[in-house]
């Protein structure tokens, strides 16, 4: 479909203008005090384009969902932080939420096509060709995007925090969200990565209840772990116990660990080194995606 | 045979004192007639009226020398003005310099505070009465259409009129950070004061529509609130409802805290998770400064306040000489599409129709800048 580039050769170009979105962000921001949201929403949206581009034709050449390795992974959450951001992007009106999801957007991306160790020959038909298993993968790995923009969100709400404690509310910290206004879509980002993770890990149980064999106790316990930890998080924060600060930092706190459980789920995916790029070998079982359920 | 001229004429506050601006102010009736009258003034092209607290100015295309002086005339007579009193204030630049000043002012860098927007307003406003009165011809829509275009791009890349000035919108200024957006903040109003009156109406002015007023004077209070279409509440009451607000604003003359610690945070434990600003504009303060330190209150006072209005005053001032040249570099490039409109219009053929023709004297049918 779009064989004129390769996959990689797209996921650089969506890399490029994601970092063209997060330099002219900076440069904005240091010489006009804000970052242009306009033009970096079109370098966004073009770097969505492309990045989608990429992960279809690696998808099509897979003929599955491309969640195989730590590089498509981080691809992926990439992804749908940047899917979420163009949608609620346009109604939050905040040129900072796209200046940080550019930065961050460009980091994963960048950072994932350089470490060539993190794509290495994944096995074809990962799920076992069953549609509901890559559906829980891939509904893991976007919520991982929601939080991701969680974690972003709750970076601007302690800047903003910050500002208006120390009563330092001029210069760049002029058009930043209102308080409120962060902690409310924080509040809806929440909701709406626990509905989608909660969500992936009934649709993998459905499956691993009926085939236990495939079922890896390790990494079922991590993404289940990580969900009660966001589930737990967000009935505190519903019911008035963990709020402001207190809130904005368990997001980011939580966001790390996810990250931190995805190297670890995922090394125990690819313990050993992986087969030259020609072998592909099949699987004769379906094997979960990594991080999230991912079995 | 001489080229039309493009030149703008009148008084404004750097020019003119207060006592003589209240002379030459105009009455809304007397500033149509003055229209009517020197639209038809021989020699008078196209002309528009910018008419606010702060200037008096005249927009006009000349086609012949004495036209600007008839327009004077006739407006000092009106005002029963003398002509030569009016001379020492009088502004009156032509050309190039005409449009630039028209830039300078619908940018807000002409204005008493500088960087406001409520002249850009006033000049949109005065562009259309010229157009709806079809004193303005294809020179002033150039000119106006290109003017508001060049005023928008200069507020949005420019600091010009970032942050507010006066203490009263300010604070408005400090809810909008909070809160985003003010149509669903419930505010109250501690004290029926001036300062807390002006305060109040700038929060109105921002779309506050539960707005509450207590003061120890129950009948004053009452009084405060119907002028700002406001509920009244029995200062006693006040302190236990403070939870049932968003934004408190203290202005009282208590010699004494009337906000203790305490009533804050047990406000706070009512709506824990919805922000609770106090903005404290009371000399002694109202709101016991400990309140700071309670998670999501958030307190400015009266220091506060100015420091935030200085600083954005301040950082105005600073974009001033930056904006000019960005005006400079727009002036020309605006003149040079409004030269040749001028030596067009003189030479007859292909230039100006006559006013009250042609399809650019109809409101709303002007060609787009450009």
């Amino acid at each position: 479909m779009f064989a004129f580039l390769t996959d990689r050769q797209w996921m650089w170009c969506a890399a490029g203008f994601y970092l063209a979105g997060a330099l002219l962000g900076s440069l904005s921001l240091l010489r006009r005090g804000r970052p242009l949201g306009g033009v970096m929403y079109g370098l966004i949206a073009i770097g969505y384009v492309l990045q989608l581009a990429g992960l279809s034709e690696r998808g099509r050449v897979d003929g599955e969902c491309p969640l195989g390795n730590t590089f498509e992974m981080l691809q992926f959450i990439a992804w749908s932080a940047i899917t979420l951001y163009l949608l609620i992007g346009v109604t939050f009106r905040s040129s900072f939420l796209g200046y940080f999801t550019a930065s961050l957007t460009a980091a994963l991306t960048l950072l994932s096509l350089a470490v060539s160790a993190w794509d290495p020959p994944r096995p074809t038909r990962l799920f076992g060709g069953n549609p509901w298993i890559e559906f829980h993968a891939a509904l893991a790995v976007f919520s991982y995007g929601v939080f991701a923009l969680l974690a972003l969100t709750s970076l601007l709400f302690l800047l903003r925090h910050y500002s208006l404690k120390s009563k330092r509310l001029g210069g760049r910290f002029t058009f930043l969200p209102s308080i409120f206004e962060l902690d409310l879509i924080g509040v809806r980002l929440l909701a709406v990565g626990v509905a989608l993770l909660g969500g992936s890990l009934v649709v993998g149980s459905v499956y691993w209840l009926r085939d236990a064999r495939d079922l890896t106790p390790a990494n079922h316990l991590v993404t289940a772990a990580l969900w009660i930890a966001y589930a737990v998080a967000l009935g505190l924060r519903l019911r008035g116990r963990l709020l402001a600060k207190r809130f904005a930092w368990t997001c980011l706190a939580l966001f790390a660990a996810a990250l931190v459980s995805l190297g670890a789920v995922e090394g125990r995916r690819h313990p050993a080194p992986a087969p030259s790029a020609a072998a592909r070998p099949a699987p004769a079982r379906p094997i979960a995606a990594p991080g999230v359920v991912p079995s | 045979m001489t080229p039309a001229e493009f030149f703008v004429l009148g008084a404004s506050h750097h020019t003119t004192p207060l006592a003589v601006r209240e002379r030459l102010a105009l009455a809304a009736e007397a500033e149509s007639a003055l229209h009517a009258e020197l639209a038809a003034l021989p020699g008078v092209r196209e002309i528009a009226l910018l008419n606010t607290c702060n200037r008096v100015e005249f927009y006009a295309v000349a086609a012949e020398p004495g036209a600007a002086a008839r327009v004077q005339a006739a407006f000092c007579a009106r005002q029963r003005f003398d002509l030569a009193e009016f001379d020492r204030f009088r502004l009156k630049l032509t050309g190039r310099a005409a449009v630039q000043h028209l830039l300078a002012v619908a940018a807000g860098l002409d204005s008493q505070v500088v960087g406001e927007t409520e002249i850009f307003g006033q000049v949109k406003e005065a562009y259309a009465a010229a157009q709806a009165r079809r004193s303005a011809g294809p020179v002033l829509n150039r000119v106006f259409q290109k003017v508001f275009q060049s005023a928008k791009q200069l507020r949005t890349n420019t600091q010009i009129a970032v942050g507010q000035v006066s203490i009263a919108y300010v604070a408005v200024e400090l809810a909008l950070n909070v809160f985003g957006s003010l149509a669903a903040a419930r505010v109250l109003l501690i004290g029926a004061g001036e300062m807390g009156e002006k305060t109040a109406r700038a929060f109105r002015s921002r779309g506050v529509s539960a707005l509450t007023v207590a003061s120890r004077r129950l009948d004053r209070a009452m009084e405060l609130a119907t002028q700002l279409g406001a509920t009244a509440l029995p200062f006693e009451q006040a302190g236990s409802r403070l939870g049932d607000f968003d934004v408190v604003v203290c202005a009282t003359a208590a010699p004494h805290t009337i906000v203790p610690v305490a009533a804050a945070s047990a406000a706070i434990k009512r709506r824990p998770a919805r922000p609770l600003l106090f903005i404290d504009l009371a000399l002694p303060r109202d709101v016991d400064p400990a309140a700071a330190g309670l998670q999501n209150v958030f307190l400015f006072d009266l220091d506060d306040l100015a420091a935030i209005a200085e600083k954005n005053r301040r950082a105005r001032e600073a974009e001033v000489a930056r904006c000019r040249s960005l005006l400079d570099l727009r002036a020309d490039l605006l003149w040079q599409q409004v030269e040749p409109r001028l030596a067009a219009g003189a030479g007859g053929a292909s230039g100006l129709p006559p006013l009250g023709s042609g399809p650019e004297f109809v409101s709303g049918t002007t060609r787009p800048g450009g």
